[in-house]
């Protein structure tokens, strides 16, 4: 029982210091400048990699999200005879939720956990120790253009995403469903605000892409330099910056529509 | 690869995120460029909007013509003062223009329908269309209703 107690205690004590080497990881690493800080050229390579990198799975992934959120909303609504608000649903669910959270998700899956994979394993090949040998600071050189990567491509996958789903959702309504184009458009246009629902979506992914890069590098930086220790943090990363995205989305959108 | 690859790669990315933005303003979210489309603007005073917002079509013979584009209360009326900017090729309404608020379909949007007068005089920027009709609520004709199949 005592035994237990303790655990608890140091797995709590444990967690918080984790927290906290986190955030100050993230006040280090956030500004550029420094021995041996990377460059624009570094910032362009990182974007490379985690955003045009993860286009494919976005754009796949968003076009049939599109045409199934179309799918089933044209059953749903045409039995209430109000299948001119599909084009508003399909629209509005993209902009305000599925774009931002899914395009996150899939970001944490696919580049999060490359990220802490590279980092890892820099680390457990002593990489990061070799830099501070030459004096340079390893936060600079590896963790800046990361996370700045990560910030720029997220909102910019998620847009594409929402973009390439009302496209779909397009394509199965007017030429599937034979649903009259300019109600799916029109009514569309007249609906969707786009201070509240893409500025808003926007901020959303700007968020996501920050914690979701953030959860990777540091789950990267922080991980036991072993195959196994890199494993373990891999899956840390998908599964906590997963939990996060899904928890924030929650407080974001409370506070954007205000309703608590 | 080659940093040049990796850069025309990467601006495309950020292009392709511009022309995404774009189509979101312009064709999801109907924003009009506003230089686009000279505008005027006239007003009318309603009993009862029941449920028509800002951004809400305005139409004449079913063909849009402007937008609301702001609605306050007029505390001496105790009225709804709806503003609305036409678009300045249609420049040709009769004063004795009429403004009633209609629905499109059963379970539709709100928006003005306009239907012209026949006085040779045109309203002009700041005006006010004088005859309005505000909207049915469907709670009051029902009610009306029984009411009348109750006395009678």
């Amino acid at each position: 029982m005592i035994n237990f107690v303790r655990q608890l205690g140091q797995t709590g004590v444990a967690s918080i210091q984790s927290i906290g080497r986190a955030g100050m990881m993230f006040a280090q690493s956030v500004t550029w400048g420094g021995p041996g800080s990377a460059g624009f050229g570094d910032l362009i390579r990182q974007i490379h990699s985690v955003g045009v990198r993860s286009l494919s799975i976005i754009i796949v992934a968003g076009f049939f999200v599109g045409m199934v959120l179309a799918l089933q909303g044209y059953t749903i609504l045409v039995k209430f005879g109000s299948v001119s608000a599909l084009g508003t649903m399909v629209s509005l669910t993209l902009l305000r939720e599925l774009g931002p959270v899914l395009a996150a998700l899939l970001f944490a899956g696919r580049a999060g956990s490359a990220l802490t994979a590279e980092i890892g394993l820099m680390k457990a090949t002593e990489q990061l120790s070799a830099m501070e040998m030459m004096g340079v600071d390893p936060l600079k050189r590896v963790i800046t253009p990361r996370l700045w990567a990560g910030l720029i491509s997220v909102p910019i996958l998620a847009l594409l995403f929402s973009t390439v789903g009302i496209w779909g959702g397009a394509f199965v309504a007017v030429d599937m469903l034979g649903m009259y184009d300019g109600a799916y458009w029109g009514n569309m246009a007249n609906t969707v605000n786009f201070y509240d629902d893409v500025i808003k979506g926007l901020i959303k992914a700007v968020v996501f892409g920050l914690v979701v890069t953030w959860i990777a590098v540091y789950q990267g930086y922080d991980s036991v330099p072993t195959s196994e220790g890199i494993g373990k943090a891999t899956t840390q990363t998908v599964v906590l910056s997963s939990l996060a995205v899904l928890g924030l989305d929650f407080i974001l959108t409370a506070v954007m529509l205000g309703g608590i | 690869m080659q940093m040049r690859n990796i850069e025309l790669m990467v601006g495309g990315f950020m292009i392709m995120g511009i022309i995404a933005l774009v189509l979101m303003a312009f064709r999801v979210s109907g924003l009009s460029p506003e230089a686009g489309g000279e505008t005027y603007t006239i007003k009318a005073r309603f009993e009862n909007l029941g449920g028509l917002t800002d951004r809400a079509k305005v139409s004449l013979a079913g063909v849009t013509i402007g937008r609301v584009t702001r609605i306050t209360l007029d505390d001496e009326w105790y009225a709804a003062v709806v503003e609305m900017e036409i678009d300045e090729s249609m420049t040709t309404l009769p004063i004795d223009t009429s403004a009633s608020i209609l629905t499109a379909g059963l379970l539709g949007e709100k928006y003005i329908g306009l239907s012209v007068g026949a006085e040779m005089d045109y309203l002009a920027d700041g005006d006010w269309v004088q005859d309005t009709q505000s909207a049915i609520v469907l709670e009051e004709l029902i009610s009306r209703f029984l009411f009348s199949k109750a006395e009678g």
